[in-house]
């Protein structure tokens, strides 16, 4: 809860940064902000306190994926001083990004359909500002029209959702809709499963997981590269969950009915993602799709609902997380040099020895080879995946993760290959060389010692 | 403890190994660092009691909540292979030592990595911690042959890495299977899937998800069409690698977690998987007689000689183990020293095409002595090591069916075509132009193929100690797989 205040007091002071003239020092501190806010967050831990007559529930879980969304977000800003510093707009940017991240707070600790739908919108209304948030560019423009129409349109479908279920059950309570269901799970009305499907279909959306995902390659690909990343793994991350945690709490005794369904979504996605991916030359609209496949991998963790899944899919978050701001950080070199190509990268690794090595490592766990974290996370999805008799599913994951090792494994040999007529040199700036250190770090702790994520919630 | 020092070593070499700027002491340095694994080796070697079951077990939880452990141990197949991999590595790293390595210091740290990897996969006794050390040899071998490879080398090595990925996804997959199936709390303990009651159906699927990964390392036909291409693509010491020690996990990983695990389906299957394996022993060979290219003829004979210990291997009994293992060392020495016969060949000439040469016992006749006796090990001639081993295989084959035991016999009489037909183009006949400003031999690739030539004869005259070491750990496994061995 305490977060959540911290949270709104960043953001109410980054806009007042812009009236009072002290944006200077914003950036600071904003990051210290952050800080302060990851140890508020811990220091809750175990507390389980509900608050405002239930709507929301401090429990471990929500803690634990606050705590990665605002690690995320701190190295995010590490990540982005040129992009924030470079605009006239760096407060309001400051403000947008701490204010979806208090609606991420808010989907992971909500206890209550009316704070998922809130905290759904804060994360999603600052998210299309951002994504159109570079005016003059067309593309940009695209995106954030795109994601706001469609987004809306989603989010519509939830409420939808919502409300049918309300009509049925009478509460917004995630308790007592659990208590609702379990009583009644021989005879649910019709109406019930059919807001059940509405619910899916939004939060389907939400995740980019197929067969919702058409929006997702458009909109990461025109919006602008630190927003990309910060959608790519907060927003995401918050997505699934919310996913989790309402499906957990409320629908998992029903899961015969709809797990079969979300293991259909999880596969498409998968597979579509990886394959479409091998397709792209431009670097960022891969990681567009490797997003979409990831998203059936998380998606795989749901699906299974058995008592490893909040573990299986925090640890893969995580992983996802660290692993795609690193390879961001690349990207966002790229993007200012207006080149975004996977060939351009030949002859990166002559320049940067050392960032080549690092990025390579993180491409590694994205991959899901050892001994960094990515292996874990797919180890622990599968596991949780076959324990719940989804063998066939995990036979899937396995044959598309094969095919994601192609594409990453293009961008370590291009980085690899000497320099030719399309390369362009990239240079990092040493805030982006401590985030690639950063995430290689927290990659090889989750990498050796997965267990104090997991085994944590 | 004593073994994770030994499993340690490897990656100070590393480390240190980077320190150097130096190309020529790095050479130096490098092999005098890969001394230390080999030293610790034989020290756990006269320390190692043949009958004491697994021993310097080193067992520390590594991630308790989701049972997998930090447990390694050495019984007399896993010693074996670990004192193979530590001899070979220096012999690699000698080998190196009149060639010019571009980007050194990354060179000889990957050969440290990789040699980490793999005294781990021989080592490991959990099962997570083997799928670890059995995907993390593959990386820095890949990038070997990335790096320092041949022409097409992007294509190929993209194809190596994900050929062996995708099988051993496949054993994750039987591995976390077998892991949901011990007891509460669960465990990746190989002691722990021992006990385990598994049905025959559930033993037929698990045996497939080992498989897939294994047959594609080793290769065993139809999977191994990766293998030609990568290792005549790879540098020389990266060829040495895959074909001296790397397929070797493969095998490794059929006796140890396969054989004791499960037997029922290896019952069910060995039929197809010996037939495939004396299939792929007859294409091999005949491939290998069709080659031009040295290289690659011995990288058709590496499948050829392959086949026949898998075959050994599946026929379920004491003397094809025995074989087998015996002759994955032998395999080891032979594809070592033939690998770098054809990288001479490859300095000296600077193409592998066996038309272009001719003549060379004129011209250098240590060459061409220490050629022929390497040959005839690789041959199976009786009083090499090839022969010990391969007599030992053809036996236990022949104790599964006799049929199979004909066609598998015929590695020898091939074997002993192709190598002799390539012996003869390169080195008997007139001497043409290229032949006769032959180099004459360094005294460094002298005394390797001096050591190489007393490892096929010493081990050939008297495998007597490796066998002790090998046999009681082999009677344990196949007494746990419910065959009484003699």
């Amino acid at each position: 809860m305490n977060i959540l205040i911290a949270l709104t007091i960043i953001g109410v002071i980054a806009m007042l940064s812009e009236i009072l003239r002290f944006r200077k020092v914003l950036y600071p501190l904003a990051l210290t902000g952050l800080a302060a806010g990851l140890v508020l967050c811990a220091l809750e831990w175990g507390s389980n306190i509900r608050y405002f007559h239930d709507m929301m529930f401090m429990d471990n879980y929500a803690i634990a994926f606050s705590m990665v969304m605002i690690g995320t977000t701190f190295i995010w800003f590490l990540l982005n001083p040129a992009y924030l510093r470079n605009h006239e707009h760096e407060a309001d940017y400051t403000a947008l990004i701490t204010f979806s991240l208090a609606g991420a707070v808010v989907m992971v600790s909500f206890a209550d359909l009316t704070m998922l739908f809130l905290g759904i919108e804060i994360l999603s209304i600052a998210m299309y500002i951002m994504a159109a948030s570079n005016k003059m560019e067309l593309r940009s423009n695209e995106s954030g029209f795109k994601y706001f129409m469609l987004g809306a349109f989603a989010t519509g479908f939830l409420l939808f959702g919502i409300a049918l279920i309300y009509g049925v059950t009478g509460t917004f309570n995630l308790q007592e809709l659990a208590g609702f269901v379990s009583a009644n799970k021989a005879n649910l009305p019709g109406m019930f499963y059919a807001g059940l499907l509405l619910m899916i279909v939004g939060l389907t959306f939400k995740i980019s997981a197929a067969p919702f995902h058409f929006w997702a390659p458009d909109v990461y690909e025109g919006a602008p590269t630190p927003v990309t990343a910060y959608m790519a793994t907060v927003v995401k991350t918050a997505a699934f969950a919310a996913f989790l945690r309402l499906f957990m709490t409320c629908f998992s005794g029903i899961a015969d009915w709809w797990a079969p369904m979300l293991a259909i979504f999880s596969a498409i996605s998968m597979l579509a993602g990886n394959i479409l991916a091998v397709y792209q030359k431009s670097l960022k609209r891969m990681l567009a799709y490797s997003s979409i496949s990831h998203a059936g991998y998380m998606l795989m963790a749901i699906v299974a609902m058995n008592q490893n899944s909040d573990g299986a899919l925090l640890l893969y978050t995580a992983a996802y997380a660290i692993g795609s701001i690193s390879i961001f950080t690349l990207l966002v070199s790229m993007t200012t040099n207006g080149n975004e190509m996977i060939n351009s990268l030949r002859g990166f690794s002559s320049v940067n020895k050392i960032p080549a090595i690092l990025i390579t490592i993180t491409m590694l766990s994205l991959a899901g080879i050892p001994p960094v974290a990515g292996i874990f996370a797919k180890y622990y999805v599968f596991l949780s995946a076959i324990e719940s008799g989804y063998t066939w599913l995990v036979l899937v994951g396995v044959l598309s993760s094969l095919i994601g090792v192609y594409y990453y494994f293009r961008i370590i040999i291009a980085m690899f290959q000497p320099a030719d007529r399309e390369s362009t040199q990239i240079q990092f700036s040493n805030s982006q060389n401590v985030v690639l250190w950063l995430t290689v770090i927290l990659s090889l702790i989750l990498g050796f010692m997965p267990g104090f994520l997991t085994g944590s919630i | 403890m004593l073994s994770l020092l030994m499993l340690l070593l490897p990656l100070v070499g590393m480390l240190l190994i980077r320190m150097v700027s130096d190309k020529k002491s790095a050479a130096r340095v490098a092999l005098l660092l890969s001394f230390l694994p080999l030293a610790a080796t034989i020290w756990h070697a006269t320390m190692f009691d043949p009958n004491g079951g697994m021993q310097f077990v080193f067992d520390k939880w590594w991630v308790e909540s989701m049972g997998i452990s930090f447990k390694v141990g050495m019984d007399g197949l896993s010693l074996l292979m670990v004192l193979l991999t530590n001899v070979l590595v220096p012999i690699i790293i000698f080998s190196t030592f009149d060639r010019d390595i571009v980007d050194f210091k990354n060179f000889y740290s990957l050969i440290f990595l990789m040699q980490f990897a793999l005294v781990g996969v021989f080592t490991s006794l959990d099962g997570f911690l083997f799928y670890i050390f059995w995907e993390l040899a593959l990386l820095p071998i890949w990038f070997i042959c990335l790096l320092w490879g041949g022409a097409d080398r992007i294509r190929i090595t993209l194809k190596f890495f994900i050929y062996t990925l995708s099988g051993s996804l496949f054993m994750l997959v039987a591995l976390i299977y077998l892991y949901l199936q011990t007891p509460l709390p669960h465990t990746f303990s190989l002691d722990s899937f021992y006990e385990l009651a598994l049905t025959p159906s559930q033993q037929g699927w698990i045996f497939w998800g080992f498989f897939l990964a294994f047959a594609i390392k080793i290769p065993i036909f139809p999977l191994h069409t990766w293998q030609p291409d990568t290792y005549t693509n790879a540098p020389t010491q990266g060829t040495m690698l895959l074909s001296g020690i790397m397929l070797k996990m493969g095998l490794y990983g059929i006796i140890r977690w396969m054989v004791p695990v499960i037997p029922a389906g290896i019952a069910e299957w060995a039929w197809l998987a010996m037939g495939l394996s004396v299939v792929g022993i007859v294409y091999a060979s005949a491939m290998a007689i069709a080659q031009k290219d040295f290289k690659r003829l011995i990288a058709y004979s590496s499948i050829a000689h392959v086949g026949l210990i898998a075959a050994g291997i599946f026929s379920m009994n004491m003397m094809g183990m025995q074989g087998a293992v015996f002759q994955m060392l032998s395999h080891g020495v032979n594809a070592v020293g033939l690998f770098f016969i054809a990288d001479i060949l490859i300095d000296r000439y600077g193409n592998r095409e066996m038309k272009d040469m001719g003549g060379i016992a004129h011209v250098s006749s240590p060459f061409a002595i220490t050629f022929t006796i390497i040959l005839l090990g690789s041959v199976a001639l009786p009083l090499t090591n090839g022969f010990i081993g391969e007599f030992m295989l053809l036996n236990g084959v022949f104790q599964y069916s006799g049929w199979l035991a004909l066609f598998a016999g015929l590695t020898v009489i091939f074997g002993a075509v192709y190598m002799l037909r390539a012996y003869q183009r390169i080195m008997l006949g007139e001497a043409g132009e290229a032949s006769k400003s032959f180099k004459a031999l360094t005294s460094n690739e002298k005394i390797l193929l001096y050591i190489i030539v007393a490892l096929v004869i010493v081990n050939g005259v008297y495998p007597k100690p490796l066998l002790d070491i090998a046999g009681p750990s082999l009677s344990a496994i196949l007494a746990k797989a419910g065959v009484v061995s003699m």
